[in-house]
């Protein structure tokens, strides 16, 4: 895909925290593209970077934040490209955060004030980004509740978060980020918190969304399932790099990288109750310990010494658009050819 | 209670009187409502639900730390046969050594300044278990290293760990005072999945060597389906099915664990929409739905679902269902 086409384009982004103990890498050389109306899954495990990547989009992370100077995040509107990267004011940065993209997060009670009406907040956020007034905006914000699935939207638009279950309150949120009429829709872990039923309701929904808004989402989660049951495309994070990346078929069906191997193993099945399970063996390496060559060498069975934590693997392509970055992966393909 | 049972549960309940105020009645909620079920010794027995559902609570009553307002836990073991309801001190005192629980967290779990060491010596002080510190140390020594841990981060404190590592000192401090009895409650639903299957294999072979009975609370079936021996599903308070665990995930007969069933996503992207969509939430225990505690969400729900509680039939041997419509 070239740039132009991408709706989003995520060029070698790195970022790195200051603290008191030393620089941080949260974030080593991502890319990524996402076109215009495609989901696009990105998978890991706790501190793999999938958070710190996504608020990078929006510039929404701390202020001891160090982003690497090669890094570029390029996002396409309808009037020219926009660097998100070297926006600096908060009116520059309002285009963006809120209009352009918004985001819904894993704990909606933690994202709506407590003691503003769901309606007061869903009305503001309107007024700042768009032409209507506050009758226009109430009348919308009550529609798109109803359109989310909240029964009797009139009455609910002037309760407060605590009022709502939390499945309504991901609904609600949902309804939220999309009356601004985003392209771009981050969705951090917004099933995590649900139970399962609730969670195939909101999957449901965030589909039907798609189709009818033709917004593109990026969705972070660690479960490799709703990736499957909601993503066109994946990419498999794991201390802050992208191990594999591909169409969400070829990803979970034949899967290239040791790391993506290793977490469909990893977690149980219903189909096969009498595979054991097959833990990824050791722990994830502490941020301030990344391991030299490819991060994961330290937990691959693979791996081989004098090679894995040598080098740094890049990006190879596996089949169309399908690509994994493994050292040994790479070895296999010069061999063959 | 039959001869291998380990804990037996008859007509549980717990209820917890709300907004009881001067001039009115208040309500009641229902958290456990005449739960029976019983525990095979030895077994990995599992309960799951969706929030709300009461698991945690029927766990915490099993182990006498939530109020019991009716029905009974009987709990035998060897020479001791305890009604956990009625315990007297001395029971009491006893009863907690023998059954220990294991929590979801395992980053709140741990008090923060405390060394490993003292976190999983605490249990055995506190009870008096061990005379002197070097007996002590070497009973942490020993069930550490059973639990997979490190013996030099021992001396560490517990910031220094991932969730994984956390999570195996929180079950080395339940294991340490020897207990037949653990309840597991979500144990690893903090975890990652490359962590998660560790500690689950962990606590199979644990019981294994230690001969435990584990209850163990989950509201993800894949990892119950994986680990358990006997499932009971929970919903509202009740429990409306309950299986040997393959028999349960083979054939479920009662509508929830069938949605429940249908609701986890599935790993092939062409399994899309494909999933039973239960409409609404989990009502409020406090206005129970009468009848068949389920109708209100249940896809094959008829007129006298509405009214009729459903009876708890043994369908075929030991798999029961509380369903009017599962022959």
């Amino acid at each position: 895909m070239s740039v132009s086409d991408a709706l989003i384009s995520v060029k070698n982004l790195t970022v790195r925290f200051k603290t008191d103990e030393g620089l941080i890498t949260a974030v080593d050389d991502v890319s990524f593209d996402i076109a215009p109306g495609e989901v696009l899954g990105l998978v890991g495990e706790s501190g793999s970077g999938k958070s710190v990547t996504a608020k990078a989009l929006m510039q929404l992370n701390a202020g001891n934040t160090v982003y690497g100077e090669e890094s570029r995040i390029t996002l396409n509107l309808d009037d020219g490209p926009i660097d998100i990267l070297s926006l600096r004011t908060a009116k520059q940065l309002n285009v963006v955060r809120g209009g352009a993209i918004s985001m819904i997060f894993q704990e909606p009670m933690a994202s709506f004030a407590p003691a503003i009406t769901i309606g007061d907040q869903m009305v503001e956020q309107l007024l700042l980004h768009s032409s209507m007034d506050k009758k226009q905006a109430r009348e919308f914000s009550i529609e798109m509740l109803d359109r989310v699935g909240i029964s009797d939207a009139g009455r609910r638009i002037d309760q407060y978060a605590f009022e709502f279950s939390g499945g309504m309150r991901q609904r609600a949120m949902i309804a939220m980020a999309l009356s601004t009429k985003p392209k771009l829709l981050i969705a951090d872990e917004p099933t995590t918190a649900l139970d399962v039923t609730i969670q195939a309701q909101v999957i449901e929904l965030m589909k039907d969304l798609v189709d009818e808004f033709g917004m593109a989402i990026l969705f972070i989660t660690h479960d490799l399932g709703v990736i499957a049951q909601t993503a066109d495309r994946v990419a498999v994070m794991y201390l802050g790099r992208v191990m594999e990346t591909g169409p969400v078929r070829d990803v979970i069906r034949t899967p290239a990288h040791p790391y993506t191997q290793g977490l469909l193993n990893a977690l149980p099945k219903l189909e096969k109750l009498d595979v054991a399970l097959t833990p990824v063996p050791g722990d994830i390496p502490s941020p301030l310990e990344r391991p030299p060559g490819c991060v994961f060498h330290t937990r691959c069975a693979k791996a081989k010494p004098g090679l894995c934590d040598v080098e740094v693997p890049v990006r190879i392509p596996v089949k169309d658009g399908h690509e994994a970055a493994c050292l040994l992966l790479e070895t296999e393909m010069e061999a063959a050819s | 209670m039959t001869e291998r049972s380990h804990v037996s549960v008859d007509r549980l309940s717990v209820h917890y009187g709300i907004g009881k105020s001067l001039f009115g009645r208040g309500g009641v909620v229902k958290a456990v409502d005449e739960v029976s079920l019983e525990i095979p010794r030895g077994s990995f027995f599992g309960l799951v639900g969706e929030s709300g559902s009461g698991k945690t609570t029927l766990g915490r009553a099993i182990l006498n730390a939530a109020p019991i307002s009716g029905g009974g836990v009987r709990y035998v073991d060897g020479d001791v046969d305890y009604d956990v309801g009625n315990l007297s001190k001395a029971d009491l005192k006893d009863y907690r050594k023998r059954t220990q629980l294991i929590f979801q967290d395992p980053y709140a779990a741990l008090s923060p300044r405390m060394t490993v060491r003292d976190i999983i010596a605490e249990p055995l002080e506190v009870m008096g278990l061990t005379k002197t510190r070097a007996e002590t140390d070497e009973r942490v020594r020993e069930i550490a290293a059973k639990c997979r841990l490190n013996l030099e981060h021992l001396r560490r404190f517990p910031h220094a760990f991932s969730g994984g590592q956390r999570q195996r000192i929180s079950i080395a401090r339940a294991l340490v005072c020897e207990p037949k009895f653990l309840v597991a409650d979500e144990s690893v639903a903090a975890l990652d999945v490359s962590i998660q299957a560790d500690i689950l294999n962990l606590l199979k072979s644990l019981q294994k060597d230690l001969d435990i009975t584990f209850l163990f609370i989950s509201h993800d079936l894949s990892v119950v389906a994986h680990t358990c021996d006997y499932v009971a599903v929970m919903y509202l308070g009740t429990i409306v099915e309950m299986a040997p665990s393959r028999e349960l995930f083979e054939s479920p007969r009662h509508p929830y664990t069938k949605a429940l069933l249908s609701a986890i996503p599935s790993l092939d992207p062409d399994d899309r929409g494909k999933a039973q969509k239960l409409e609404g939430e989990i009502p409020s225990p406090a206005a129970m739905p009468p009848g068949c505690r389920f109708h209100t969400r249940c896809p094959v729900a008829e007129g006298r679902c509405s009214t009729d509680v459903p009876e708890w039939r043994e369908l075929t041997r030991s798999h029961f269902a509380a369903c009017h419509f599962s022959e």
